[in-house]
């Protein structure tokens, strides 16, 4: 219930639409038994009893009444569904809204399958519960109580002997759901697993096709197929178990009934319309003893979804402005880091330690190192993605947690390692940072990272759809669009996190001649691998494990026989041998 | 008016396509060919389950009359207590027949759908392997997936329970009809008239509340994909501040999805009081029309019961058949998109009297050849060239210029428009695939890595090899120290796409994969990626042992491959326009002197 209770604020402001619900589900259950005693008072007063005058009155009567049954049945329904979608449009938006401002810490260790499934399947369970759930275990209540009161007001007797079975109905149900859930679990894991397999094979088709291995991947897949199929059948036999089971205890009522029901009626302790109507009745009482098990299930389902989803709400906010945060309109571009110390996790050992640098607006700063050496981490503390654990970073003076940080980022492009692109046209992922770009803004942005000319080549142009409906760019292209959008918020500081890795040489030097034009007056700082992406650098930082064990320009740090030199050996020594004696 | 149209652009900020399941006009063709898949079931499963289902019907029709006709009139109004107690026990013998057919009903008709669906989804599978790289290039693998996947598991319930039920509702709606008839034939027809009501609520409202919830999916995927998508994402989002205007658009799809929940779940809320109405309406007709002719004596009260019993039996038939219909519809457009992909021929086609491509010593001839992807673009125009056995061959050109084609040629993932293709001065077309494609790997710039141990991925090619073989090739590649580092060593479990491993490992691991095949022809599609200039070195040096003893065809990035080179040919647009070593291009100063000279002038520049 502790769960119910947080959530509270989610579906609690639409109590409304419970409580019409509930009080028609009265209505409902009430006239539902109203059927078998109409039959009752047809057979015994107006057939057996001869008071054939009742007739249209019964009749008619009885049309109103289902006419309000109709409409009670519909409000309860409806309301009900209402009061589920509506608190579940208001729990998403505060889930998405909750997901867009958590911190990449947060993101590092989840995986989006496990997010996608809180946010799907967590929230259906939760929204069903809310629809159908509570309003089912009511119904429970009612129907069994009326049945049973009406029944008992026919017979004591007959009642008892009748539901003779319940008890042994009831274990069966509960056994049913004890063995058919895990079995459900275990077709849906198959099903998964199968999904993987099929997936896989088709991504990885040119791999399988140019090893002629479709044989051997055909053989994988029956395995999985037949894995899905007998999950299957296993499961129906479940069903075929208990199933017949259920229904037969449910006859054997009815052939109790007759009997000692018939009995009744020959002794005249009985009329045998009430025994026509105990037919119905006994039906009313078996059914919800069959769903008992369901609603339990459900019941426990939804806790648990309600848990998972607590957790993404109830998760920290560790990044978050300062009630004094200023907003920094336009900065300058001057940052400088002291004594920075900084882990990601406290299990981690850290991914930089005391790092000390400053950069002049207006300069470009390299960064090189191996993977891992903490390039990455470094530039992630500039736009507050991360937290130092020691020290300061400074823009402008000024620490970053005294800014927003909205306005903060605002100030710094980023073009991120892998260049994530959205579903939408090429136009809007270019102006993403800034969706009231002009055309003529976008087009600039285009041409200063190498994109335009092949954009234009592309059958729409820059209306060109990418993502899952879109075009497929090769990831020189996807690059250098991601460079586009960093250029299109017009940044005072430019962060490039290798971001011309899969550009051809040729590309990258024409990207690096219009970054010269773009940001003059602001800094730049570029990761990279290769020597010849940052050799211009006003200032490189050699990165080894988190510390920085050069810096300087080029052509100093080619003279110091360290590890830049090194690299800068393994990178040339190819270049000076191809073009040999032919150079010149 | 403003606001709408700002709201517009909110809305259209990301698109997202839906592909998903829409109903289709029957077709009795292609339904014919669709059940031509129970056909191996004919002779047991099938006829099994109908027998069953047989028992279950004539149990449900047999009841009503026992109970109403018999017992009440015959037994209770006539005080019969011996008669009770037969009756009691047929009824007790009936409902036990019921059980047990029950029972074998459920497990065969779930054996048969499930077999049908198994048996549907192995072909289809099967098929979309042998399809070529044409097919997989117009395709997205999601909308491949959903074929195999979901199209054909939503023919499940058809197959499972539809098609049976179908025959078990004919025949009870008979049944039930026949009975009443010749009890009443007056009260009967006077009863019927709720039949027209039913049948079009079970058709018609509900097709029209299906096709709310149809909306409501469509919605829920666009949702959903937007979820996916915004999470994936999530670091761009925060870099470009756009967390409000994210909020903004979800708020939208949210209300779109919302209202239309809204809209189904209103609809979908008459459809149960609108059928007991109707129900009411026959009850009420019972009641007033039976009341009097037991009045004058036509009927007596055991039919009136009887008469109420099967009143309440009919719904049921009726509800399931609109639901078949519907089930049937659905199965339409699935498995007109199953057929479509059945039907879809390989574009490379073995032909029958292909012959097995012995031990080839990897000479490589290309006659004449053009080819093109599709009409308007030629990507090859009559290329000839001679690829010596032992070779390493250095393709180098601009993006476009058909490098990526010549080598898709010699693995024979497409045939040539015109000319031929040789290896060994066999005709590709001659020889049988897998003979042709066991002696020829691949390194694709991006390695996939499929989930499995290291040592499964580096046998793909091989799967007999053993472990010292794996070990041994991996050592070859430089690749053994960092897979002794993983948790598991060899036997460490990798996810689909090899997420533990770095690109630069991951491209060991697929050099590995090809050493241990042993292939005659190599063909290596080298990628500029990120990778450091440690595992830069490693992979260089991989690179060498490689492609000893056989011939090799590089895509080349990378100027110490090309400079290594036996031979390089440099293409333009489809053409050939230079070949030689590098030291004769060099002495040609043409386009490939220009190519390496751009390169060195960006690297000395400054």
């Amino acid at each position: 219930m502790e769960v119910f209770r947080k959530l509270k604020m989610y579906y609690w402001p639409y109590k409304g639409y419970f409580f019409w619900s509930i009080g028609f589900l009265l209505i409902v259950t009430a006239v539902t038994v109203v059927y078998p005693m109409i039959l009752q008072i047809t057979i015994d007063e107006v057939v057996i009893g001869g008071k054939y005058e009742w007739i249209p009155y019964l009749a008619l009567g009885f049309i109103g009444i289902m006419i309000v049954k109709g409409v009670a049945t519909f409000i309860h329904q409806y309301t009900g569904d209402l009061f589920g979608i509506t608190s579940v449009y208001k729990l998403r938006n505060a889930l998405y809204h909750k997901l867009q401002f958590l911190p990449f810490r947060y993101y590092d260790n989840a995986k989006t399958g496990d997010l996608m499934s809180r946010l799907t399947a967590d929230v259906e369970g939760f929204r069903f519960f809310l629809s159908i759930g509570f309003s089912e275990l009511i119904r429970f209540i009612l129907l069994i109580g009326i049945s049973f009161s009406v029944m008992f007001y026919y017979s004591i007797s007959l009642t008892i002997v009748t539901l003779i079975t319940l008890p042994f109905l009831a274990v069966v149900t509960f056994k049913f759901d004890k063995a058919v859930h895990p079995a459900f679990r275990s077709i849906r894991k198959s099903f998964g697993k199968l999904n993987t397999k099929v997936q896989e094979n088709i991504s990885g088709i040119n791999t399988v096709k140019s090893l002629s291995r479709e044989d051997f991947e055909i053989h994988k897949f029956n395995d999985s197929n037949g894995d899905y199929k007998d999950k299957y059948i296993f499961t129906a036999d479940i069903w075929a178990r208990f199933f017949p089971l259920m229904e037969l205890l449910g006859n054997i009522s009815v052939v109790l009934l007759l009997a000692y029901g018939g009995y009744l009626v020959m002794n005249g302790d009985l009329l045998l319309g009430e025994l026509v109507a105990f037919y119905s009745l006994v039906w009313y009482i078996m059914w919800p003893i069959m769903n008992l098990g369901f609603i339990v299930n459900l019941f426990s389902q939804s806790k648990a979804s309600g848990e998972r989803l607590l957790e993404i709400l109830d998760a920290e906010n560790e990044i978050e402005d300062k009630p004094s945060a200023m907003s920094a309109e336009r900065l300058q571009g001057e940052v400088e880091f002291r004594n920075v110390t900084f882990r990601y996790s406290d299990e981690d050992k850290d991914a930089l330690y005391n790092i000390n640098f400053y950069a002049h607006p207006g300069k470009v700063i390299g960064l090189i190192g191996s993977t891992g050496s903490g390039k990455t981490s470094l530039t992630q503390l500039m736009t507050r993605f991360y937290e130092p654990v020691d020290g300061e970073v400074k823009m402008d003076g000024i620490n970053v947690e005294e800014y927003s940080l909205h306005s903060l980022r605002r100030n710094i492009g980023f073009v991120l390692q892998e260049s994530f692109l959205f579903s939408s046209s090429i136009k809007a992922n270019i102006s993403y940072g800034k969706p009231n770009a002009t055309m003529e803004e976008i087009i600039d942005a285009a041409k200063r990272a190498q994109a335009h000319d092949f954009i234009m080549e592309l059958p729409d142009g820059y209306d060109t759809m990418l993502g899952e409906r879109g075009m497929g760019l090769s990831g020189g292209q996807k690059q250098r669009i991601a460079i586009a959008r960093a250029f299109c918020i017009n940044p005072s500081i430019l962060i490039l996190d290798d971001a011309t890795s899969a550009v051809d040489m040729e590309t990258e030097f024409q990207i690096q001649k219009s970054l010269k034009e773009v940001m003059e007056g602001r800094t730049t700082f570029i990761i990279a691998h290769r020597i010849s992406s940052l050799k211009h650098a006003d200032e490189i930082l050699v990165l080894e494990n988190g510390h920085i064990v050069e810096r300087g320009i080029h052509e100093n740090l080619l003279k110091q026989n360290g590890p830049y030199q090194r690299i800068y050996d393994i990178q040339y020594r190819d270049i000076g041998r191809v073009i040999g004696s032919h150079a010149g | 008016m403003k606001k709408k149209i700002e709201n517009k652009k909110v809305l259209s900020r990301f698109q997202y396509s839906s592909d998903d399941v829409i109903e289709k006009p029957f077709n009795w063709k292609q339904m014919l060919r669709l059940f031509s898949y129970m056909k191996p079931y004919r002779k047991d499963l099938l006829p099994f389950s109908i027998m069953m289902v047989l028992l279950n019907t004539g149990v449900k029709l047999l009841i009503p009359i026992l109970i109403g006709v018999y017992t009440l009139d015959k037994a209770l109004i006539e005080k019969d207590g011996k008669l009770l107690t037969i009756l009691v026990v047929l009824i007790t013998i009936l409902y036990l027949i019921n059980f047990v057919a029950n029972f074998f009903r459920i497990k065969w008709m779930n054996m048969l759908g499930q077999s049908v669906i198994y048996d549907l989804r192995k072909h289809l599978f099967t098929h979309v392997q042998t399809l070529s790289h044409r097919f997989f290039d117009q395709r997205s693998a999601g909308s491949i997936l959903v074929r195999i996947m979901n199209d054909i598991n939503s023919l499940q319930e058809l197959f499972t329970n539809g098609v049976i039920n179908l025959l078990m509702d004919m025949i009870l709606l008979v049944g039930i009809f026949i009975i009443l008839f010749s009890l009443s034939p007056q009260l009967t027809l006077a009863i019927m008239i709720i039949l027209p009501i039913m049948f079009f609520i079970s058709t018609s409202l509900r097709r029209n509340i299906r096709r709310s919830w149809q909306v409501v999916r469509l919605k829920q995927s666009k949702l959903n994909s937007h979820l996916n998508e915004s999470i994936q994402g999530i670091r761009i989002t925060q870099s470009f501040t756009q967390e409000k205007e994210n909020m903004t658009f979800f708020d939208g799809v949210n209300t779109e999805n919302f209202e239309s929940w809204r809209v189904a779940s209103q609809k979908n809320a008459m459809f149960r009081p609108l059928v007991e109405i109707t129900n009411a309406l026959g009850t009420a007709v019972l009641i007033w029309y039976g009341a009097s002719l037991i009045q004058n004596e036509t009927i007596t009260i055991g039919y009136f019961v009887s008469f109420a019993f099967y009143l309440g039996m009919f719904w049921e038939p009726i509800s399931r058949l609109g639901m078949v219909y519907n089930q049937l519809l659905i199965g339409m457009a699935s498995s007109e998109r199953i057929f479509e992909f059945l039907d879809e021929k390989p574009n490379v086609d073995e032909k029958k009297d292909a012959i097995q491509l012995d031990n080839i010593i990897g000479k490589i001839n290309f006659e004449d050849v053009e080819f093109s992807y599709d009409e308007r673009r030629p990507a090859l125009r009559k290329i000839n060239l001679e690829m010596q056995a032992g070779q390493t061959v250095a393709l180098v050109g601009h993006t476009g210029s058909g490098k990526t084609t010549i080598a898709n040629l010699i693995s024979r993932f497409y045939d040539p428009t015109a000319g031929k293709v040789k290896i060994d001065d066999k005709d590709l077309r001659e020889v049988t695939l897998a003979s042709l494609r066991n002696q020829i790997s691949v390194v694709l710039q991006d390695t996939f890595i499929f989930s499995g141990t290291i040592s499964d991925n580096i046998r793909f090619g091989r799967p007999d090899g053993s472990i010292e073989e794996v070990m041994e090739a991996a050592k070859a590649v430089g690749a053994h120290a960092f897979i002794e580092n993983l948790p598991n060593g060899y036997e460490t479990e990798v996810e689909e796409r090899g997420n533990i491993l770095s690109v630069g490992e991951r491209q060991l691991l697929s050099f590995a994969r090809a050493l241990l095949a042993d292939p005659r022809i190599l063909i290596l599609d080298e990628a500029t990626a990120s990778i450091d200039t440690e595992t830069e070195v490693k992979i260089q040096k991989a690179l060498k042992a490689l492609l000893k003893g056989r011939t090799a065809i590089i895509i080349a990035h990378r100027l110490s491959t090309i400079r290594d080179a036996d031979h390089i040919f440099v293409l333009d647009h489809g053409n050939i326009i230079e070949q030689g070593n590098h030291d004769e291009l060099m002495d040609l100063q043409g386009e490939y002197y220009q190519l390496v000279k751009a390169q060195f002038n960006m690297l000395s520049a400054g």
